[in-house]
């Protein structure tokens, strides 16, 4: 009688409660911070604009007009003209695509490869571990904008190329971070639970390694997304990268930086590709602050 | 060879390798557990019982000896023998913290080993069959869904106990399951672990340093030192008639909460000695207080002492006045 009352204020409750989400959870503190606000608010509209910017761009971002170079901003155009007339603000937005569809690549490449070298060089540590990792130790002895140069120079431009040329210095960092803490969770006692059951290496490492160290990793990729803007935009402005008429805050910025002997009048030309390098990098490395500190054990109740 | 043995153990040992030398964590152990029994493991902290429990579960490979396990040699099985046992052999951690994945809640740990093993093809009987496992462990099924940091650690550790059960099996290696639990939780798993034996026929082999509990649960216990066996009887035999001076010690370390009892006391002085290339003769002779010159150069063989009371001491009989 009592068991069978029990059971149903159980069951009752039981189809109210609902999974409820570590990411939600992490989500829940992340907005507590002011910071993370304004830099979730700033990055949502600059996404927005960005998808948009076909409706959004006043202008079309190709069209040149000679008759109306290098315009200040004024009222018809916000931002002002480039040196063949175009809208710095369409071209600016167009661009914005550009680099960050090549960032998020970027980061996805390096984060993709490097999870999988370090997961399996952390769970297996033995020749395997050794040599791959004296080869990323070897990647990783060579700075990151030479060896972004390098790559590039030999894959030659565009969006894909570009962006593997830039994961490529980021892969070695993952991988090194994702093997450490392998090693950790690879001595826990679940672990050992597992394989009692039988599970296999993969099942292992996709069920319960990788889930236990995606929070460093998710900290890490919004810290990379915004260095890869700034590598994205440094390889552009060597000519490297993304190439003109294909707008790119990088290229943007590099074109300006040839009409700035007239500081004056032209001033516009660099100082708005560069705020918009600026302000989204920091933005992204803000947010990815934020991040850590929500995902902090210590924060958790 | 006898048919209700469901484990048998023959000079079975575990050597590790380490920079200084070979490190013996077990050391020709041999013992049986009968069916439906529980044999407990006793010993200080690094005398070898966790590894002895890790071998019998098949975490450990072998070093040398033999390991049977229903009359089958399972010493080092091969891919498809291992399959069979994953199935008939489970453990129950020590810390349930560390030993639950911290990002599955309690139905995906619960239905884990299931998966794996694929023995429900429906969503909907597996489901079931997690739900009867959380009724019979004594967990509401409100917390079907809660991560393992917002349960207590007696829940947790009825979690384990869930996992190490939804395969059926039939015997269980509990390394010490409660040592890590709050005092008043500590007897609320230990009925529940001797409840499950009970209905469910299981055999145990539990693992632990608490004496109290291990005379609570267990039907025989091995007092384990030094990777070796010292003594080895029934559980009560082995609390009124201790023949083994470290079993002496052992039992005279159990705090009495009176201040008029009166009781020969055996306090062990010295430390334990390294279990890293251990010296020919008797591993306790260091710390014993009836050591003689045999102790030092010869290892003692284990004697049937008293009827099915095994105890390794050269001085056995000596030191009890028989």
């Amino acid at each position: 009688m009592n068991n069978a009352i029990n059971k149903e204020i159980h069951s009752g409750v039981s189809g109210k409660l609902k999974k409820r989400s570590y990411f939600a959870e992490i989500w829940h503190r992340l907005v507590k911070s002011p910071v993370a606000v304004v830099c979730i608010v700033y990055l949502a509209v600059l996404l927005i604009g960005i998808i948009f910017a076909d409706v959004i761009a006043p202008y079309d971002d190709k069209a040149t007009d000679l008759s109306s170079r290098f315009q200040t901003p004024n009222a018809e155009h916000i931002m002002g003209t480039d040196d063949f007339g175009r809208d710095l603000f369409s071209r600016l937005l167009h661009g914005g695509r550009t680099s960050l569809i090549v960032a998020i690549i970027a980061v996805a490449i390096g984060i993709g490869a490097g999870m999988i070298i370090g997961a399996v060089c952390g769970y297996f540590s033995s020749l395997v571990d050794n040599i791959l990792m004296r080869f990323m130790d070897v990647v990783m002895a060579i700075p990151g904008m030479l060896l972004a140069i390098c790559v590039s120079v030999a894959l030659g431009s565009g969006i894909v190329n570009t962006a593997l040329a830039i994961a490529v210095g980021t892969i070695p960092m993952i991988a090194r971070q994702l093997r450490s803490s392998t090693l950790l969770i690879r001595n826990q006692e679940y672990i050992d639970a597992s394989l009692l059951f039988g599970a296999s290496s993969v099942r292992i490492i996709l069920h319960h390694v990788i889930p236990n160290t995606l929070a460093p990793i998710i900290v890490q990729s919004s810290l990379y997304i915004g260095g890869s803007i700034m590598a994205i935009a440094g390889l552009s402005f060597l000519g490297l990268g993304v190439q003109p008429p294909t707008p790119e805050w990088g290229n943007i910025l590099n074109n300006g930086l040839d009409h700035i002997y007239d500081v004056a009048t032209r001033w516009h030309v660099i100082v708005f590709p560069g705020m918009f390098i600026v302000v989204t990098m920091l933005a992204f490395n803000m947010l990815g602050d934020s991040l850590r500190d929500a995902m902090d054990p210590r924060m958790r109740k | 060879m006898h048919n209700n043995h469901i484990v048998e153990a023959k000079e079975l040992c575990k050597y590790f390798k380490t920079p200084h030398g070979q490190l013996h964590a077990v050391d020709g152990l041999s013992f049986q557990i009968a069916e439906h029994t529980v044999l407990g493991v006793v010993g200080e902290s690094g005398c070898g019982k966790s590894t002895l429990g890790r071998m019998l579960a098949g975490l450990h490979e072998v070093t040398s000896g033999s390991l049977y396990f229903e009359g089958q040699d399972v010493t080092n099985p091969s891919r498809k023998a291992k399959k069979s046992l994953y199935r008939r052999r489970q453990m129950i951690f020590q810390d349930p913290s560390s030993s639950l994945d911290p990002r599955q809640c309690v139905s995906d740990l619960i239905a884990e080993p299931m998966n794996v093993m694929k023995l429900y093809k429906g969503r909907r009987e597996r489901d079931a069959r997690v739900e009867e496992l959380m009724d019979i462990v004594g967990l509401a099924k409100r917390y079907a869904f809660s991560y393992p940091h917002e349960l207590d650690g007696g829940r947790r550790q009825r979690i384990g106990i869930a996992r190490a059960l939804a395969c059926d099996p039939k015997f269980i290696v509990c390394d010490e399951p409660v040592s890590a639990l709050d005092v008043s939780i500590q007897a609320q798993i230990l009925n529940l672990l001797q409840d499950l034996q009970y209905e469910k026929g299981l055999t145990y082999m539990f693992i632990t340093h608490d004496l109290s509990v291990v005379k609570h649960i267990s039907d025989e216990i091995l007092v384990m030192y030094l990777g070796c066996e010292m003594e080895h009887a029934t559980s009560i035999e082995l609390f009124e008639k201790p023949l083994h001076p470290y079993t002496k010690g052992l039992l005279s370390a159990i705090p009495i909460p009176s201040i008029h009892t009166n009781r020969e006391e055996f306090i062990m002085s010295g430390e334990v000695a390294s279990p890293i290339n251990p010296n020919s003769g008797c591993r306790f002779a260091s710390r014993c207080i009836f050591a003689d010159e045999p102790c030092y150069s010869e290892s003692p063989e284990v004697i049937e002492v008293l009827p099915r009371h095994f105890c390794a001491c050269h001085f056995a009989r000596e030191v009890n006045g028989m």
